[in-house]
C-alpha cells in the first residue's frame, strides 16, 4: 500500500491494527483457556480468563479513543475511512468475544460431576471451532483479505450446526438425569456462548471484507 | 476513466456538455480530450493537484481562456446543444448565461449597488429604476447578502469583509440569470465561517443553476457536490457520485489522492 504524504498517519493506522490483532489474540485465547478450564474443571485458570478480561477491555476503550482522534484530526477519506470505522466495530465486536469467554469461564465452578457429561467433548470441539474462527478472520484483517474473510464466513453454519447438536444432546441428556439439569443448563449457556462467539466472527469478517473492497459480502457485486 | 451512472439521474439533457476538449497552452497540452456532462440540478465538483487543468478546464467552459494568447481549445462544448466555439458566437452574452466566480473576490471599486447592477443595465435586463432596484435586492438576498448590506447599498464593494466580497460577487453573477456558474476556489482567501455561508448558499442556489466548483478541499466537494471529477495531468480519471468518490473510489490513483498518498 502507498503511503501517506503525512507519515504520522501512516504510523498511528499501523498503531491501530497493532492494537486490533492484539485484542484479537487475547480473544482467542480466552476461549481456548475458558475450554480447557470448563472441560478440565480447572477453576484457577477459569479465574484468569476472567481476569484478563479487563484487559480486552482496556484496549477496547484505547481503541476508541484513538479511532476519535484520528476522526477528528486526519478527516480520513476512502479506504482510511472504512479502515478506521472497521476498527472501531471490530474493537466492539472482538470485546464481546471476550465477555462470552469469560462467562463460560465463570460457569466452571457450577459443573457437577463432570465425567458424566459426553455433551462436554461436543462443546469442546464446538470452541475448537469458534476459536479458529475468531484466528483466522483476524488473520484475513492482518493481510485485509476479502475472500478469506467470506471463507470464515462461510464456517458459521457449522458452529450452528453445532449449537442444534449440543442442544437437542443436553435435553436428552436432562430428560434421562433430571438430577444433572443445574449442570446441563449451564452446559446450554455455554453452547449458545459459543454460538454468539461465532456470530461475532462472521461480523468481524463483514467488516474485514467492508474495509477492504468498500461492500459487504451480502451486497450485490458490483 | 471510470464514470458511474447517478442512481436518481434525471432523463433531462445536461446543461453543458463536453466533448473530447483538449486545451493548449501554445505546445503544451493541459487538457486531454476530456469528455463530461454538467447537469442542471447538481452541484459538480472538479478535485485534483495543482497543475491538473481542472481550473484551466472550468475557464474552457465560458471561453475565459480567450484572453489568454497562447491558449487553443479543441473538441466541443455546448451550451443546451449550441457550441460555444462556433464563430459567430457572443462571448459577452455566454458569459451572462455561463457565470463564473473566482477564487479572490473582485468586486469593482464602486457602490455595493452598483456591483449588481451594472450587469443587468448593460444587458438591459431591467426596465427603469423600480425594475434594476429589484433585481439588485432579490439578487442580493439570494446571495445571503441583503440583511447585511440593505442599509447601506452606496457604499464601495470593496469595504465589505472577505466574505461578503465574495458573496458581493456571487450575487453580482446571479443578477444576470446565469444558467450555470463556474466556481474557482470561491472559499481559498476565507476564514471558515466565511466559507460555511457560501457552501450554504452553494447548497440554496443548487436547483436553480447549474453549479461546477473547482475546489481544493476534499472536505468542501464533499460537502457541497453531489457528483465529482477527478482530474490528473490533464486526463479526467474519475466522474460519479460525490458518496461514491469518497467512501470506494474505483481507480487507485483517485484513492491516492484523496488520501494523501499523492507523491
Amino acid at each position: 500500500m502507498v503511503e501517506h504524504t503525512v507519515k504520522a498517519f501512516d504510523e498511528d493506522i499501523t498503531r491501530l491494527r497493532g492494537l486490533i490483532a492484539e485484542m484479537g489474540g487475547l480473544a482467542e485465547l480466552a476461549i481456548q483457556e475458558a475450554l480447557e478450564a470448563l472441560v478440565t474443571g480447572n477453576e484457577e485458570l477459569a479465574q484468569q480468563v476472567v481476569d484478563r478480561d479487563k484487559k480486552l477491555d482496556r484496549l477496547e476503550g484505547e481503541i476508541d479513543a484513538m479511532v476519535v482522534r484520528l476522526l477528528a484530526l486526519r478527516a480520513p477519506l476512502a479506504d482510511d475511512l472504512r479502515e478506521i470505522i472497521a476498527a472501531l466495530k471490530i474493537a466492539g465486536m472482538v470485546e464481546r468475544i471476550g465477555d462470552y469467554s469469560k462467562n463460560i469461564a465463570k460457569r466452571v465452578g457450577r459443573i457437577e460431576g463432570r465425567g458424566r457429561f459426553e455433551p462436554l467433548t461436543l462443546l469442546a470441539s464446538m470452541g475448537e471451532l469458534a476459536a479458529e474462527m475468531v484466528h483466522d478472520v483476524l488473520t484475513a484483517y492482518a493481510a485485509r483479505d476479502p475472500l478469506s474473510a467470506r471463507e470464515v464466513i462461510e464456517r458459521d453454519a457449522k458452529v450452528d450446526a453445532f449449537y442444534d447438536s449440543v442442544f437437542r444432546n443436553l435435553v436428552t441428556h436432562m430428560m434421562e438425569n433430571p438430577a444433572t439439569i443445574s449442570s446441563a443448563a449451564q452446559l446450554l449457556f455455554v453452547a449458545r456462548n459459543l454460538e454468539r462467539i461465532g456470530d461475532h466472527a462472521t461480523n468481524v469478517a463483514e467488516m474485514v471484507h467492508f474495509a477492504a473492497v468498500g461492500h459487504y459480502p451480502t451486497d450485490i457485486e458490483r | 476513466m471510470v464514470t458511474e451512472p447517478l442512481s436518481q439521474r434525471s432523463n433531462a439533457e445536461p446543461k453543458m456538455r463536453a466533448r473530447d476538449v483538449s486545451v493548449f497552452y501554445g505546445d503544451k497540452k493541459a487538457i486531454d480530450a476530456v469528455s463530461i456532462d454538467i447537469p442542471s440540478e447538481y452541484v459538480t465538483a472538479f478535485i485534483g493537484p495543482s497543475g491538473c487543468g481542472k481550473s484551466t478546464f472550468l475557464r474552457a467552459f465560458n471561453r475565459m481562456n480567450d484572453t489568454i494568447a497562447s491558449a487553443r481549445v479543441e473538441g466541443t462544448i455546448e451550451l443546451d446543444g449550441e457550441d460555444i466555439y462556433k464563430s459567430g458566437m457572443d462571448v459577452v452574452q455566454l458569459r451572462a448565461r455561463v457565470g463564473m466566480v473566482f477564487q479572490k473576490p473582485n468586486p469593482f471599486p464602486k457602490s455595493i449597488y452598483e456591483n449588481v447592477a451594472y450587469g443587468p443595465r448593460i444587458h438591459g435586463f431591467a426596465e427603469g429604476k423600480a425594475d434594476l432596484d429589484a433585481i439588485v435586492e432579490r439578487s442580493l438576498r439570494r446571495a445571503g447578502l441583503w440583511e447585511e448590506v440593505k442599509d447601506r447599498l452606496a457604499e464601495s464593494g470593496t469595504a465589505l469583509s472577505g466574505g461578503q466580497q465574495q458573496r458581493l460577487c456571487i450575487a453580482r453573477a446571479i443578477a444576470v440569470e446565469p444558467e450555470v456558474i463556474l466556481m474557482d476556489e470561491p472559499c481559498s482567501a476565507l476564514d471558515p465561517i466565511a466559507t460555511a455561508k457560501i457552501e450554504e448558499l452553494i447548497d440554496e442556489l443548487r436547483g436553480r443553476y447549474a453549479i461546477v466548483i473547482v475546489t481544493h478541499s476534499m472536505q468542501q466537494a464533499a460537502r457541497v457536490s453531489q457528483r465529482t471529477a477527478f482530474f490528473h495531468l490533464g486526463s479526467l480519471i474519475e466522474f460519479g457520485e460525490t458518496s461514491q468518490i469518497f467512501t470506494t473510489p474505483r481507480e487507485s490513483r483517485t484513492q491516492d489522492y484523496i488520501t494523501g498518498r499523492y507523491g
